[in-house]
């Protein structure tokens, strides 16, 4: 028995749904279909009323979860592509991200993201907008890497007061497996040493950390141990478990899967460069994929996105450095 | 009440009246205070749109939502506000419902129904829709929720989506388009394509009225319907009245692009004009009596300009800079940063 990174997703709701009356589901697809990955199969049938399909309206599907949000509700919202988020991408930043800070009534909205590149998908359907949405004051980024994660932090998205966007990568959807949902949870906010090194840190998240600690596994071969983190949320930041990571190993790659102009893996280098200058034994370097779309076909794409195996090489680079 | 008695509702149209003026008195004091150099910011007014604007609200009841637009003073009070909120928010005061955090018309009290509208137009069709459809899961019926847009306005994508949502959901929400002629400068020719704006209604399929914004009774009567049929569970209801905006976009604004036509023409009347004559011929008031109500207006306006004026503005030092209500997810990176 065991249990896939989008059978998480889908029990995340199905519990939220269960324990809490004020939660309700509505997007593209979401109702009887069961979503266009099937994240809410079957919540239609048991939660009636409660699961609903929407327009091919992004602006107006986020527009109304706040609204829900100001009366009360916990709306679920799922964006069929993070994509197309950008559709609704006013409402998040300017209306949900907003409305604490305005008016102290706070909008406890779940914007969920299908995001990151799978073979095939093109310039429309792989884009990590992580960056976009923690840019903006008011909204709490969560990037799970891990099926545990994808469940319990879900949770904690639909009980925080708090407008969440949940980019969930598809990558991980059917692959990623573990043999049991979770009882307890590191809580948000937290970034987790994944596996333990001292030549040098990889500060990642998301789909990234799976590359990332594969790179980590052959570069053992070649003597070296790499400390991995996963940044679990990337807004917050946890700025301290990875300056105390620095400490251990002096040198730092920060690895993201959205593109380079700016965004997670810059902030990271920033805080590092701006707390930690003293910690560093080189110059801290960073991959990101090309700043160009994401392409289609499966050699261009992989060749866009970092691996694992250009994640091992800009490693091999900074230690030697 | 039934709709068809409105337009003989004595009280009904003393009191939208009353609430009319009391807008106006707010709003020329705003202009002043504006060109005083005393308001922090902008200043965008509604002056011409208090009839369509209070009979947008004054069918409202606790409860019920509303999502007011730039032009809506005289609603926002029809709704509860005051003109000491209103002072508070354009002269910074931090006792202001927005706490010098956002101003003039971007004020609301959203636990209360009145929601606190952004700059985006269109953005508050959805997010009205979005309340109503929260109190319709909680099973609440007979909530109804107004929302306000202009001319230029039903021209976002946002109106589009959050109509058509609404429509698709049959929710309670009434969308009172006020095709004041101009978006900024912009006239209607270059606005839309449609014969009538109210051409919009049909293709949601909703239901549609039409009404003289300068006529208070007039609108009165066409609200009264609309709020009446979306309370009484008949979906969506769309009004769009005809008037003109007798100011600039902003205080800012000359408004010399205004067509004079359009100033002489029926369209131009001001609706406070019309209003006295209506109250006058209806023999609720003597032209004694509405100057007394002129005057409390004006008293009313005065007193709270007193009071706003001696209170402090928001403090920096104290402000509790954070934008999420949960302190633990706070990234407190920038927090340190800024001492």
């Amino acid at each position: 028995m065991s249990v896939t990174y989008l059978e998480a997703i889908r029990a995340a709701q199905e519990k939220a749904l269960a324990d809490d009356p004020r939660v309700f589901i509505y997007g593209q697809d979401v109702g009887a279909f069961g979503g266009a990955f099937k994240a809410t199969k079957n919540l239609a049938v048991e939660f009636p009323g409660r699961v609903m399909d929407s327009p091919l309206s992004e602006d107006a599907i986020v527009g109304m979860a706040i609204g829900a949000a100001i009366e009360g509700a916990r709306p679920i919202v799922e964006m069929q592509f993070a994509d197309f988020s950008t559709c609704g991408l006013n409402q998040i930043v300017n209306q949900a991200a907003t409305l604490y800070y305005r008016t102290n009534v706070p909008c406890p909205i779940v914007v969920r993201l299908p995001s990151g590149g799978t073979v095939g998908a093109g310039p429309f359907h792989s884009q990590s907008m992580e960056a976009i949405y923690s840019h903006y004051p008011g909204l709490v980024v969560m990037t799970p890497a891990t099926v545990e994660d994808a469940y319990s932090m879900l949770l904690e998205a639909v009980a925080i007061d708090d407008p969440v966007i949940f980019c969930e990568h598809k990558l991980l959807y059917y692959h990623l497996k573990a043999d049991k949902l979770p009882d307890s949870a590191v809580p948000s906010g937290k970034a987790r040493v994944v596996r333990a090194g001292r030549d040098a840190t990889v500060v990642t998240y998301s789909a990234m950390l799976h590359e990332s600690l594969q790179a980590a596994e052959e570069l053992v071969e070649e003597g070296w141990q790499i400390e991995v983190i996963d940044l679990r949320t990337v807004k917050p930041l946890d700025t301290d478990t990875v300056l105390a990571s620095v400490a251990r190993t002096g040198r730092l790659l920060v690895v993201g899967e959205a593109w380079p102009w700016g965004g997670v893996t810059a902030e990271v280098i920033s805080r590092v460069a701006t707390e930690g200058f003293g910690l560093l034994d080189a110059a801290p370097m960073r991959l990101n994929a090309r700043d160009t779309p994401v392409p289609y076909h499966p050699d261009l794409w992989a060749a866009h996105r970092p691996t694992a195996s250009t994640v091992a090489a800009r490693l091999r680079q900074l230690l030697t450095k | 009440m039934e709709p068809a008695d409105l337009k003989h509702d004595a009280a009904l149209l003393v009191r939208a009246f009353r609430i009319m003026l009391l807008a106006r008195a707010t709003e020329d004091k705003l202009a002043s205070l504006y060109r005083a150099g005393m308001i922090k910011g902008g200043v965008f007014l509604g002056k011409g749109q208090e009839a369509l604007s209070t009979a947008s609200a004054i069918f409202l009841q606790k409860g019920d939502i509303f999502g007011p637009l730039i032009r809506d003073q005289a609603g926002r009070m029809a709704f509860g506000d005051t003109a000491l909120d209103t002072l508070r928010t354009y002269l910074g005061s931090a006792k202001g419902p927005m706490r010098g955090r956002d101003g003039n018309i971007h004020r609301g009290r959203p636990k209360d129904g009145y929601y606190a509208m952004i700059s985006h137009l269109g953005a508050m069709v959805p997010v009205v829709a979005g309340g109503l459809y929260a109190r319709r899961l909680r099973g609440e019926t007979g909530v109804v929720g107004v929302t306000s847009i202009g001319d230029g306005g039903t021209s976002t994508g946002a109106f589009h989506e959050g109509v058509n949502m609404a429509a698709v959901e049959k929710l309670p929400l009434v969308v009172v388009v006020a095709n004041n002629q101009y978006a900024y400068s912009t006239p209607n020719n270059r606005q839309f394509a449609c014969a009538d704006l109210l051409d919009k209604a049909a293709g949601y399929g909703i239901a549609g009225h039409k009404c003289d914004g300068t006529d208070p009774a007039a609108c009165l009567e066409t609200l009264g319907q609309a709020v009446r049929a979306a309370r009484d569970g008949q979906g969506p209801q769309m009004v769009v009245a005809t008037l003109l905006r007798l100011v600039g976009h902003g205080e800012h604004d000359d408004s010399s692009y205004v067509d004079a036509g359009l100033r002489k023409a029926n369209v131009g009347r001001d609706c406070i004009d019309v209003g006295k004559q209506q109250v006058e011929e209806m023999g609720l008031a003597s032209p004694e009596e509405i100057a007394a109500w002129e005057g409390e207006a004006h008293s009313e306006v005065e007193s709270a300009l007193n009071k706003a004026q001696r209170e402090k503005g928001p403090d920096p030092a104290d402000e509790d800079w954070r934008a999420i209500s949960t302190e633990r997810l706070d990234d407190l990176y920038f927090d340190g940063e800024e001492e």
